[in-house]
């Protein structure tokens, strides 16, 4: 579904991105790790077209993000990193704003409503002032604007961020629901969260990508050492 | 063009859901009248047209306009929500000419509301009616083309402060060069056609002629061909703006 070849992000003298590859299939969770300022949200944002990278290519269902952008972004449902929402509106005004740039009708948005507030337990708020929310449910309202129209692709930026553990617990089920069909990336901070919901784990560190495998596999080739103390090594000695 | 009409819906809802919108055109028809009763001398004048009136919009569009858009961008930017919707599929083109339609189709709301005015005239006197409208589309034009650099200059910028004071002074210049005060510095040592064409660059000339009933495409071409210019400006500052 997804394909990067070789990309690299530069701004200025500053190489975000250095000549990254990977692929993601249908039905694969791919976790993205990686400390502070390793390039994760950089790629995320190449993905969906928000930016372009400096070279490489990156292709969704075998269309290029960059020559096909309109088609690409048809295909990916987007949680931008913080969860940016308008304020001023409601979920259910902001919703409708996203489903009907989206193309869909005003019955499509009915049903698509339904089954995305319930999926993302957002029914009790849906007709309050963003502004007035508290974290978890705005990080909430920005999962189900990327559910909305039930895409083949969907990219999260930090999707548990700022959830208490139930929500938390909620959404990690979530993802492994949506993960048997969709192609999936989310990027975390939380090792458990690797555990509990990818498939595949990539880890990258300065813009470079250092592994790439599944979970169980990591753990193994490291002596059952946990993911903590892997991600520690891995991070800090390269 | 469903798209188009959904970011203007989206625009213009956003504006009257915050007290903006009404302060704003609580002040702009406040201005508007005291300027066309006391400095207008509306009364004394004793005509049955509304020159006075008109004749202080580009002044009042120079210090209000740039309040209507300064939020257009620079809050997009601030808030991150920039990245939404530019993941949406709309190209950047339709995002722009849907906001500036928006704010467009405010001012168009804030003209209507000057109706007593239009009354106040037509009970007082037989005033050209016909004059009159064309005031009022011209005035519309006027405002399109300070609404397309404010827009614009948004873009620049994530502080809406720094939006409001560049777009009001850029507005200003854009006026500013059909009064004859700045005309004669340049008279002094310009080339005539250098003159001319600093002149009709100006806003207020076009707009003078279209309230005094010379009715002129030219002249709303002016207008037009100024908001295409800023807002195809504005469509490459965006796209600039997002890299970095």
């Amino acid at each position: 579904m997804i394909s990067i070849s070789n990309i690299t992000k530069k701004f200025d003298d500053f190489t975000a991105v250095d000549n990254l590859s990977m692929a993601v299939k249908s039905g694969e969770v791919l976790g993205f790790l990686g400390p502070n300022g390793a390039g994760k949200s950089t790629t995320m944002k190449m993905i969906t077209g928000f930016i372009k990278p400096t070279e490489g290519t990156i292709k969704v269902k075998g269309m290029n993000v960059e020559t096909n952008p309109i088609e690409c972004k048809k295909l990916i449902g987007y949680l931008p990193e913080g969860a940016p929402l308008y304020g001023d509106m409601t979920p259910m005004n902001m919703l409708k704003f996203v489903a009907y740039t989206r193309g869909m009708n005003l019955q499509e948005f009915k049903t698509a409503l339904d089954i995305v507030v319930i999926k993302t337990e957002i029914t009790d708020v849906i007709n309050q002032p963003i502004d007035t929310l508290s974290k978890g449910y705005k990080r909430r309202v920005g999962l189900a604007q990327a559910l909305i129209h039930d895409p083949e692709i969907l990219i999260l930026d930090e999707p548990t961020d700022g959830l208490d553990p139930n929500q938390k617990h909620h959404v990690r089920n979530l993802i492994n629901e949506m993960g048997k069909e969709k192609a999936i990336i989310i990027s975390t901070h939380i090792l458990e969260e690797v555990d509990a919901v990818c498939s595949r784990a990539c880890i990258i560190a300065k813009g470079k990508k250092i592994i790439d495998s599944n979970p169980k596999e990591l753990k193994k080739s490291f002596k059952n050492k946990n993911l903590d103390s892997i991600f520690r090594e891995i991070t800090l000695n390269k | 063009m469903n798209v188009l009409l959904n970011i203007v819906k989206r625009e213009l809802a956003s504006y009257f859901s915050t007290p903006l919108a009404y302060v704003f055109i609580v002040i702009f028809l406040t201005l508007i009248g005291s300027f066309t009763f006391y400095l207008g001398n509306f009364f004394v004048r004793g005509q049955a047209d509304l020159n006075s009136f008109f004749a202080f919009h580009p002044w009042v569009y120079i210090l209000l306009i740039p309040a209507v858009t300064m939020r257009l961008w620079a809050e997009e930017r601030k808030s991150g929500t920039i990245e939404l919707l530019m993941t949406l599929p709309l190209t950047t083109t339709q995002s722009v000419i849907g906001k500036f339609f928006a704010a467009w189709i405010f001012i168009f709301i804030a003209l209507i509301l000057t109706f007593p005015i239009w009354i106040t005239v037509n009970y007082l006197g037989q005033p050209d009616n016909g004059v009159i409208l064309a005031g009022y589309v011209g005035s519309l034009f006027m405002s399109g083309a300070y609404l397309s650099i404010g827009s614009c200059i948004s873009a620049i910028t994530k502080n809406q402060v720094i939006a409001f004071v560049v777009a009001a002074t850029v507005c200003f210049i854009f006026t500013m060069t059909g009064v004859d005060i700045v005309l004669n510095f340049f008279k002094v040592w310009a080339p005539e056609f250098l003159v001319s064409t600093i002149s009709s660059m100006s806003f207020l000339t076009h707009f003078e002629s279209i309230t005094k009933g010379v009715i002129e495409i030219r002249d709303f071409l002016f207008y037009l061909s100024v908001i295409v210019f800023w807002l195809f400006l504005n469509v490459v500052v965006v796209e600039f703006k997002k890299f970095n």
